[in-house]
């Protein structure tokens, strides 16, 4: 995949996860708890999206790093290269 | 029009997904109504067929208001002894920035998702022209009236309920719990380090759909001590303490834009934790997108809230009516703690009861406490 289709691919499954703000602007560094008032369950079904659309697993500990745009694009950038 | 919550006195039917002569059965959702908490599907609880329609779509009817009539299996056709009441006039309605849903007027045939699309998105179905079968709005006629619509560069955050309303709703509710409820509080601080290091190594080994979080063994575990202590499970009805049948906790959930529901989780005690998590998942999801269902707004037997993730450390809930408890958990912090002789660094929480004291006292409060603690000590048996 390359950069721009996992882009699309996390703010795709963002707006699975979230419906309500689909088409809200995304600060790329801005973590999406204080951004968006993720929550645990919020995460883990964003996680659990990027799981099914790339087979990828995420380890646990790994995780943190997918916590905003920029950090959940670079995860699965350097995962899927 | 069944009560879905304390705070609920009317809604309008929106839709009916079925019609008269369709069979339907118990778990069937037959209709939608739009509340303070957003458009809630209705379930019926016979299995049976749908005779009558009582309500035109658009209407708003009291709660208790007959709807329809459902002939069971040999039973007479059912017919009112009476007309059944009229619809309450509906009160003036406040300015609305995106409608979602028509409230009266003239028949808007829109396909469920095609109308939880357009309450998503902020559409006012009432105001496409359908393209569908009959003249029905469909998702595309939804989402290219979206497309079409002009975005505001700082568009207010779209929700999938009005939240003037639902602060409106939650604001009866919590004076109503505040001038009826006489509440007490207990709290206790529970060693949760067995738990969550049990959920690490539990999530270590599984793949992300199947994880679990913390808030499962939690809510399995005060449903156990709930079982242990009947007295605050159930409602406080016409004077007197009703016990419930059934543990049902509700689990609140906080909505973006402001509010808050709680759906129930039927029959928690007996659920074990990966079906929890698979169910919390799931009205979790649907709470986001304003698709709750109405026994998940009505079944509720006492309501958990947790407030860990946002740092607070003790929560006093204000108690839901008619419910006579609520258990609030605080945020998890490390302490010294004494383990095995000695002072060690565990992870706690601060957990608190807000109970009715008309129903019971302290000591079964702190009973039930004490058995909370105990079970989250070992949660791989839970």
């Amino acid at each position: 995949m390359t950069r721009d289709e996992i882009t699309e691919l996390v703010r795709r499954t963002l707006a699975d996860v979230a419906p309500d703000i689909e088409g809200e602007p995304i600060d790329p560094d801005a973590l999406f708890r204080d951004q968006f008032e993720f929550d645990s369950m919020d995460f883990l079904n964003f996680l659990t999206g990027l799981h099914e659309a790339t087979g990828l697993d995420i380890p646990e500990a790994e995780a943190p790093q997918l916590a905003s745009l920029n950090g959940a694009v670079e995860y699965l950038s350097s995962r899927l290269s | 029009m069944p009560s879905l919550g304390a705070d609920m006195d009317d809604g309008v039917l929106i839709e009916w997904l079925k019609h008269p002569g369709d069979a339907v059965r118990r778990g069937d959702i037959i209709a939608v109504v739009e509340t303070q908490k957003g458009a809630i599907e209705i379930e019926v609880f016979e299995d049976g067929k749908l005779t009558e329609l009582t309500v035109r779509e658009g209407e708003r009817v009291p709660v208790g208001a007959v709807l329809a009539f459902i002939d069971g299996p040999g039973a007479e056709p059912a017919k009112p002894a009476e007309p059944p009441p009229a619809p309450a006039p509906a009160p003036p309605e406040p300015p609305r920035a995106a409608p979602v849903a028509p409230r009266v007027g003239r028949r808007v045939r829109i396909s469920p998702v095609a109308r939880r699309r357009a309450a998503a998105l902020g559409v006012d179905a009432s105001g496409l022209t359908g393209s569908g079968p009959g003249g029905a709005i469909t998702l595309a006629d939804v989402e290219a009236a979206a497309s079409a619509a002009p975005k505001p560069a700082a568009a207010p955050r779209r929700t999938a309920f009005d939240p003037g309303e639902m602060r409106r709703a939650i604001a009866a509710a919590m004076e109503r719990s505040k001038r009826e409820i006489p509440h007490f509080y207990l709290a206790a601080t529970v060693d949760m380090s067995n738990t969550l290091d049990w959920i690490e190594r539990e999530n270590a080994a599984r793949p992300v759909p199947e994880r679990l979080l913390v808030i499962a063994p939690v809510l399995k575990a005060v449903a156990l001590a709930l079982r242990a202590t009947p007295d605050l499970n159930g409602h406080w009805v016409d004077g007197a303490f009703r016990p419930a049948e059934s543990i049902n906790l509700g689990n609140a959930v906080s909505l973006r834009g402001g509010g808050l529901v709680a759906p129930a989780i039927r029959d928690t005690d007996k659920r074990d934790l990966d079906d929890l998590m698979r169910t919390l998942r799931d009205v979790v999801a649907r709470a986001r997108k304003g698709a709750l269902r109405s026994s998940e707004l009505s079944d509720s037997t006492v309501t958990v809230t947790s407030l860990g993730d946002d740092g607070a450390e003790v929560v006093c809930p204000v108690i839901y009516p008619p419910q006579v408890a609520m258990i609030g958990f605080g945020a998890t912090v490390e302490r010294p703690w004494p383990a095995d002789g000695a002072l060690a660094l565990r992870r706690v929480q601060t957990v608190t009861l807000a109970a009715d004291h008309r129903v019971v006292d302290g000591r079964r409060g702190s009973r039930f406490l004490k058995t909370l603690n105990d079970l989250l000590q070992e949660p791989e048996k839970l």
